[in-house]
């Protein structure tokens, strides 16, 4: 055990994987510095690769280019980002989706500016639900540690060949030390094939990567991403399976269903909310209360089976947004309301916490539960955490 | 293409051609024949291309065919060195002991360069990245249809200066040797023994190398197709564009001392400047402090 950041935690999985490529054609990262993920692209200058160069570049923009290079070149390829950093870097982040590069970033959440704010906020990378990327959200620096490694299979296999986004709250994860089990390189050699990107740049076989494509060869392209997509939550389910053989832990999936086998309400939350929100739930039962909570970790694809299946008996649903989509409430509210649509007429009730970083205690959580309880429909987004 | 090889046979030729038959690319286009004339240049020579948004790019073709006949990456706009940058360094780190590393070229128009890109551009200057560098400068947005950049001469009409530019041009090769890079040059397709020679010379060369490539664009600069050979000659022969390179950013060399041709020709053939009388005085006199500057800065 060792007694860490999560910021420490994500530099040393991502550093570990990219040593771990070291026999085939090395590793290769752009970064960029940007409070509070910069001690992540610290730790990767500092890292002695055997097989690898770190590029420290002049904008995200570049990061991400740097990596799409070295990616279609055949190396592993990794960085990190957050806030305005990724909102500056948006044109590149769609290109590794749409060129199918398994690129892995870690993502700080931070609020997007202005005003000027750099606590946690999960408006950032939620951005980018829509461009291919695979998206978890991780609720404990042990969490971030063994999903950045766990990207890295699953972004790589051949099934999938899509970029993961590791993402974490600011603060809250990123700088809180934690004790916590960090993979060894002997671990990670293990569980990491060498990548291998079956489209590389290859002088014997000369193509051109990112020309014009007609409609029909584009719906093609989309079509395949979606298929990719579809494979996702099969694959990770195997791959955390190799990942329990090779480091003797668990590592959270998909969704993560906490004392929901008999709830009549359902708290649905995400990232560092869950770990507050499960304690929570254990006091309620206590009381007797029939309550219980689900914990979203994959965004992207968006586990909706899974979710209808765990919600089937459920009365009433809680959706706790540490996110705000202008003039529409919280983005995951939505997806999980997107999801059970047609399925059973049941209240979904979004829930604005923590915006701006704003912190969410057991007592905004107890909050909640109450005003779900009460309810007899769903209404707009009820913002928590305004001063009366 | 080579015939000192008695095995050179006309297909074996076709298949060392940087550029295939069949583009779609406009007659007289400058960007086109520096892109046979680098084809040659880098003959045996292993390499890729990295080619933003740009007609460069669009000479691909479509899906699943393309024009290029070496791999090539399209990267985003203003991206090409930074992209250019991650594949380098992954040939670096894979290349065989007994060999070099294969070459990487970036191939960007004035926007890329001058524009969008000079951020990208600069830093992967500033770290001396292990790329050839060529921007093709036809002094427009060119492939959607000619607006006017920091590359556009004065006094040039485009779509969104349409009584002319007022501004200068920006010098992009002062701007390179500024960042001390090691390699500098201009590059005329109306000089191909110069191109080719300053080609070669580069590839001898580690670190970033930069490359201008006057590059006339008769759809934009509403000029004949026919002379966009002898347009650019104008140019170099008349001090408008001179042939020059600079070595670490401190070493000019100048290849073509202007003849003495009044830079009017140049102009006078180009209907983007027609009706532009008082700003080609302007323009002349341009021409006249610049070639007193490089002149200043070679004899240092």
């Amino acid at each position: 055990m060792q007694l860490v950041t999560g910021n420490h935690a994500a530099g040393h999985s991502m550093s570990v994987a990219g040593e771990a490529n070291r026999n085939s054609r090395g590793v290769v990262c752009g970064i960029y510095p940007i409070t509070p993920q910069t001690e992540i692209v610290e730790y990767i200058a500092r890292y002695p690769f055997t097989k690898g160069r770190v590029i420290p570049v002049e904008s995200e923009h570049s990061a991400m280019g740097v990596c799409i290079g070295a990616a279609l070149n055949g190396a592993r390829t990794f960085t990190a980002s957050s806030s305005n950093g990724l909102a500056y870097m948006a044109e590149n982040i769609m290109v590794a989706a749409f060129y199918r590069l398994p690129v892995v970033m870690v993502a700080v959440n931070r609020t997007l500016g202005p005003p000027w704010n750099i606590w946690a906020d999960q408006g950032d990378s939620l951005m980018f639900r829509d461009f291919a990327w695979i998206q978890l959200y991780c609720d404990s620096n042990q969490d971030v540690a063994d999903t950045t490694m766990l990207a890295f299979r699953l972004a790589e296999d051949p099934r999938v060949l899509l970029p993961v986004m590791v993402c974490m709250d600011a603060f809250i994860v990123s700088h809180t030390s934690m004790e916590i089990e960090l993979a060894t390189q002997e671990q990670t050699d293990r569980y990491l094939p060498p990548c291998r990107i079956p489209h590389r740049l290859d002088q014997e076989h000369p193509r051109t990567v990112g020309g014009m494509t007609f409609p029909q060869e584009t719906l093609t392209h989309r079509l395949e991403l979606d298929e990719a997509m579809k494979c996702v939550p099969d694959v990770l389910e195997e791959h955390r399976r190799n990942f329990k053989e090779v480091f003797g832990r668990e590592v959270a999936g998909a969704v993560s269903a906490y004392r929901t086998d008999d709830a009549d309400r359902i708290l649905i939350v995400s990232a560092s909310i869950s770990t507050t929100a499960r304690k929570v739930i254990d006091k309620r039962r206590e009381r007797g209360e029939k309550i219980g909570m689900i914990r979203i970790k994959l965004f992207r694809p968006f586990p909706g089976g899974q979710l209808r299946e765990l919600c089937a008996n459920a009365e009433k649903i809680g959706v706790l947004d540490r996110n705000y989509a202008a003039g529409t409430g919280g983005i995951f509210c939505h997806e999980v309301r997107a999801c059970l649509q047609g399925q059973h007429d049941r209240l979904v009730q979004g829930y604005l916490t923590g915006i701006g970083g704003g912190d969410v205690i057991p007592k905004t959580v107890h909050e909640v539960i109450e005003d779900l309880t009460q309810r007899s429909q769903a209404g707009e987004a009820v913002w928590k955490g305004i001063d009366p | 293409m080579n015939a000192a090889n008695p095995d050179s046979s006309p297909e074996s030729s076709m298949a060392e051609c940087l550029l295939r038959p069949g583009n779609t690319n406009c007659g007289g286009c400058g960007m086109s024949t520096g892109l046979t004339m680098l084809g040659r240049a880098l003959e045996n020579e292993s390499y890729s291309l990295v080619i933003p948004a740009c007609c460069g790019i669009v000479t691909a073709g479509a899906f699943p065919t393309t024009s290029y006949n070496v791999p090539v990456a399209a990267s985003t706009f203003a991206s090409s060195p930074a992209y250019a940058s991650g594949v380098a360094a992954v040939n670096e780190l894979n290349h065989d002991p007994d060999d070099k590393p294969g070459h990487v070229i970036c191939w960007a128009g004035d926007g890329g360069t001058y524009d969008i890109g000079i951020a990208t551009l600069s830093a992967a200057a500033e770290r001396n990245e292990n790329l050839i560098y060529f921007c093709y400068d036809n002094e427009i947005y060119g492939n959607t249809g000619g607006q006017r950049s920091s590359a556009t001469p004065t006094a040039a009409k485009t779509t969104t200066t349409p009584a002319g530019k007022g501004e200068k041009k920006k010098e992009i090769i002062e701007i390179m040797a500024a960042h001390h890079v090691p390699y500098a040059a201009t590059l005329s397709i109306a000089h191909p023994e110069d191109f080719r020679d300053k080609i070669r010379k580069a590839l001898e060369i580690r670190g970033f190398r930069f490359f201008l490539i006057h590059s006339p664009c008769p759809t934009g600069w509403k000029t004949e197709p026919a002379e966009s050979i002898e347009l650019v000659s104008l140019a170099v022969r008349s001090g408008v564009f001179p042939l020059y390179e600079v070595f670490n950013g401190i070493d000019y060399r100048i290849q073509a001392e202007p003849d003495g041709t009044d830079p009017a020709r140049y102009y006078e053939k180009q209907k983007r400047f027609s009706g532009q009388e008082i700003n080609l005085q302007t323009v002349k006199r341009n021409v006249q402090e610049k070639q007193a500057r490089l002149k200043q800065l070679a004899a240092l």
